[in-house]
């Protein structure tokens, strides 16, 4: 790093929840030169979570789910333009108006965005939605409101998994289709995978696992879809829940290691090149990033995690001004939740990292329970379904790498203390992208795709 | 004024929602739900709420980047 | 002196005024066994866990020592503060139902105007009187009348309910070498006659419903009901935990407050700080502190010593809340502190659960009571305190009021 950490032009690309984060973060480390964030989307930062909860039942409108700030930040915003390329060597960040951002030290933070339906005439109709800004949010709710007869939820992850729930607590019905063998059964497994089957089969979800959607039909509007078992429904929203694509397109000539499972950095959040040599100054972020975590083997994690983004952030900001040996490693254990019809779903660890999973309190039939999972011995994630309060305990298990399965002695009475394999499926099964992908883990993932330069 | 809270810290003690039940919501007994929006005539209460959260998850300030230009 | 002697002179009466630095001598000694066989902890991080770990138990019952409040309750079964999972969770969840959210969210907030109401009165009785007792005229009145009102309790029974209610908190005072089998054994009879009392109001509310909780215990519901002697044991536990602690959270709130001039000022002229004032105070001098009941259901290790199962554990909240190694400064009263995760209220599945209530009441009583009075001036200091060790309060706060009403037009 070259001279005076604290002083200088630092840019952030990405102005949402990771770039806001590292920016206050910045000034509160006594950050003192320019800052300049850059958004593609119009408006200020805003909270994703609630679009697919309570904006969808119409009890919060989409443009106002504003985030709001820690501290007041001195920065300057661009937003509504889009970054299309960055020169490492020159240190500029190149936008879509075609003005040139200079930096001496950059944040990665562009995120994700919604998968698309991949037959563009399709996805054209009107009544094909996606579901990841507030725009999307804002117009989908609004055709919510106008009382569709059928929806379709396309991919059973958690986001396409609470569309569903919201839309069967609107009384509206809904056919869910899922690739995979059961909802959440990607960042789950099979257990708890089962038991949101039947969830949402009771909550009145037309739910048809191990099918694809084969063709969206419709003449401009969208009458209906096939599916690959031959059947077909009629329905007039459909929303396309396949996961995200990470947005690493404009780094393609940045020579940075950056590809479709987002941009490689190191623990303290330095991007690599393509090369695997890591930079000085060019940091990475929020759901883009892809880091090493060494409760995980040092495997590379890519979280579409709302706590993620904002630890990551601060990791990230503090190690964009201070040298070398005061910087800090992102060391947070993963976690997320997800609310969906009535329950409260929350994961520490990353529970696809296992072989086995025991239901440690609780029980399946009252949906109150922890789950934990081990990988080899040792315990690697817990997930509680309205059990929230117990979940701390286990993340002190994954913190200290304790034995799986977990000592017995719990006080609440124990449905089935036997571990049963965890039943994580390869994501490529999955109609949904996986929420937490695990890189590098076998043999042919070893390797990250880097975008020849053009 | 504008909030979120982080949801990863909830465990769902519902003191938020006691206290400021047009803010506040519990969806199902553990779940928490939001207006991240404050009205004016709820800020005192969402102060309250703040103030007493069990875990320290409400994050109460003015809306990020409102000035943006 | 060696540590097995620390919960003695913690308990000892002589230092009730003052226990915070035995706390600090607990801290220092790391989780202390005790004489009798019952372990000690009162660091933060270390009670913190504890709250959240699902192998202590909550129920007596599994102690594998004597225990002679375990052993009186076979007359009454415990209510859901001394039981676990699944059947805590259950009678909690059926007890929210008329209390809080997701099914009466506006229960408390609604009350924030009535309990305005009932301060302003009882500041109304101030006048002309040249010493209040902050706890008699004031700080014990206010939560019983709120708690009769919600429960459903003729307050014109308090007499009654009040000597009951002296021997169960009695019962729970943890003070080794006092009386070991008289107390509890009084206190379960208390327990039992409060619970009659307490279950014949409930049936009368079958036939003559109203807008109070024991109404709502007898009324019906789709997803499960209370039993008639869950009714007594859950109403026992209400009508005790609704007023014995309020009352010492406000004393202790006037009293610490009067000990800081400076934030007593600064809070009348900002009282939007008093939420966080009162958190502070359920840091700095929490109205429970200690948690007598808690169990092991296995071997477990803390701070590098097996606690044994069965071993009656003691999780010191008030010596958690003063801690160095969480809080920065914790001696130092600071209603404006802002890392404040206090253990004021537990934490875990046992939180309390009448806190929304509490803080309501204590906010509301402190705000009026510093707008009412000028120049207080504590008459003793320190005052004189209360038996329990565990719900720790002034019995007696008196106050030489020196306030201004004629030109405040009060």
């Amino acid at each position: 790093m070259q001279g005076e950490p604290r002083e200088g032009r630092i840019v952030v690309v990405g102005a949402s929840l990771a770039g806001l984060r590292a920016a206050e973060a910045l000034r509160d480390a006594g950050f003192v030169g320019s800052l300049t964030l850059i958004g593609e989307e119009p408006q200020p930062p805003y909270d994703r979570p609630p679009l697919s909860k309570q904006v969808l039942l119409g009890k919060v409108s989409a443009d106002r789910t504003g985030l709001p700030q820690r501290r007041r930040v001195d920065a300057q915003w661009r937003l509504g333009v889009r970054a299309i390329g960055l020169d490492p060597i020159g240190k500029e960040v190149l936008l879509a108006d075609g003005e040139k951002v200079p930096f001496d030290r950059l944040l990665i933070a562009t995120g994700t965005r919604a998968r698309p339906w991949p037959k563009p005439a399709e996805a054209t109709l009107d009544g094909v939605f996606t579901l990841r800004t507030g725009e999307d949010a804002g117009r989908l709710a609004e055709r919510l409101d106008a009382g569709p007869e059928r929806v379709l939820v396309i991919g059973a992850g958690f986001t396409g998994s609470e569309i569903a729930s919201a839309c069967r607590e609107r009384g509206l019905a809904v056919t869910v289709a899922e690739r995979g063998p059961a909802p959440l059964v990607g960042a789950l497994g099979g257990t708890l995978g089962a038991l949101a089957a039947k969830l949402q089969r009771a909550h009145g979800v037309d739910l048809r696992c191990g099918v694809t959607v084969t063709e969206l039909e419709g003449d401009g509007r969208l009458t209906g879809a096939r599916f690959s078992d031959g059947s077909r429904i009629d329905a007039d929203v459909a929303v396309v829940a396949l996961g995200a694509v990470r947005n690493t397109e404009w780094l393609a000539e940045s020579g940075l290691a950056a590809g479709p499972r987002g941009v490689t950095c190191d623990a303290g959040c330095r991007a690599f090149d393509m090369y695997g040599i890591v930079t000085d100054d060019v940091f990475a972020a929020g759901d883009v990033a892809r880091f090493p975590h060494p409760l995980f083997e040092y495997q590379l994690l890519s979280l579409e995690h709302w706590g993620n983004a904002v630890a990551q952030a601060e990791v990230a900001a503090h190690n964009m001004v201070n040298p070398g040996p005061r910087r800090r490693p992102h060391l947070t254990v993963p976690a997320f939740w997800s609310s969906q019809f009535g329950l409260n779903i929350k994961s520490v660890g990353v529970p696809t990292f296992s072989d086995q999973v025991v239901i440690a309190q609780g029980s399946l039939k009252d949906a109150r329970l922890v789950a934990v999972y081990g990988y080899r011995g040792r315990v690697t994630a817990a997930v509680s379904v309205n059990q929230a309060k117990a979940l701390e305990y286990y993340e002190r298990l994954i913190e200290t790498a304790a034995p799986f399965p977990p000592a017995p002695g719990a006080a609440d009475r124990i449905e089935s203390p036997v571990p049963v394999p965890s039943d994580v499926p390869d994501p490529k099964t999955l109609s949904h992208g996986p929420t937490v992908a695990l890189t590098g883990h076998l043999p042919d993932r070893r390797l990250t795709l880097v975008q020849p330069a053009r | 004024m504008n909030i979120v809270v982080d949801l990863n810290r909830c465990q769902g003690y519902a003191q938020c929602a006691f206290l400021a039940p047009r803010v506040f919501t519990m969806h199902g007994e553990e779940a928490l739900s939001y207006a991240p929006a404050v009205p004016e005539d709820q800020q005192e209460h969402v102060l309250r709420a703040a103030a007493a959260c069990p875990v320290q998850a409400i994050l109460v300030g003015e809306e990020a980047g409102a000035d943006a230009g | 002196m060696a540590a097995d002697t620390l919960f003695h002179r913690i308990t000892d009466y002589a230092h009730r005024a003052d226990p915070y630095p035995f706390y600090a001598e607990l801290r220092e000694a790391g989780v202390a066994r005790q004489e009798d066989g019952s372990y000690l902890v009162g660091t933060y991080h270390e009670i913190e866990a504890l709250l959240h770990d699902p192998r202590i138990s909550s129920d007596r019952r599994n102690r594998t020592v004597p225990d002679e409040t375990a052993a009186a309750e076979q007359g009454l079964p415990p209510a859901f503060i001394g039981l676990d999972d699944p059947e805590h969770h259950r009678l909690r969840r059926l007890t929210m139902r008329s209390f809080g959210p997701p099914h009466t969210p506006d229960r408390i907030a609604g009350m924030h105007d009535e309990i305005t109401r009932i301060v302003k009165d009882l500041l109304a009785g101030f006048v002309d009187k040249e010493r209040i007792d902050v706890v008699d005229d004031f700080a014990y009145p206010l939560p019983v009348t709120v708690i009769c009102r919600l429960l459903g309790v003729p307050i014109e029974d308090e007499p009654r309910f009040r000597a009951w209610s002296d021997a169960i908190v009695a019962g729970i005072d943890p003070t080794p070498g006092e009386d070991p089998t008289e107390r509890p054994r009084a206190a379960a009879e208390a327990r039992k006659e409060m619970g009659l009392y307490l279950g014949e109001l409930a049936e009368k509310r079958r036939a003559h419903p109203s807008d109070d909780m024991l109404s709502a215990f007898v009324s019906d519901s789709a997803d499960g009901q209370l039993t008639p002697l869950e009714i007594m044991t859950t109403s026992v536990l209400l009508l005790i935990a609704g007023h014995e602690t309020t009352v010492n959270l406000i004393t202790n709130g006037v009293l610490t407050l009067l000990r800081h001039p400076d934030e007593l000022a600064r809070l009348r002229g900002e009282p939007a700080l008093m939420p966080r004032a009162v958190e502070e105070l359920l840091r700095y001098e929490p109205p429970v502190q200690m948690l007598p009941q808690r169990t092991p259901l296995a071997d477990i290790e803390v701070a590098g010593v097996t606690v044994p199962k069965g071993a009656p554990l003691i999780l010191m909240l008030a010596s958690g809340n003063r801690d160095p190694r969480r809080f920065c400064d914790p001696d130092r009263f600071d209603p404006t502190r802002e890392d404040n995760q206090h253990l004021g209220f537990g934490s875990g599945i046992h939180n309390c659960f009448g806190a929304p209530l509490a803080r309501l009441e204590a906010q509301i009583a402190l705000h009026e009571l510093i707008q009412h009075l000028d120049t207080p001036r504590l008459v003793e200091d320190p005052p004189p305190y209360r038996r329990s060790p565990v719900l720790r309060g002034p019995r007696h706060l008196l106050l030489a009021p020196g306030r201004d009403d004629a030109q405040r037009g009060r």
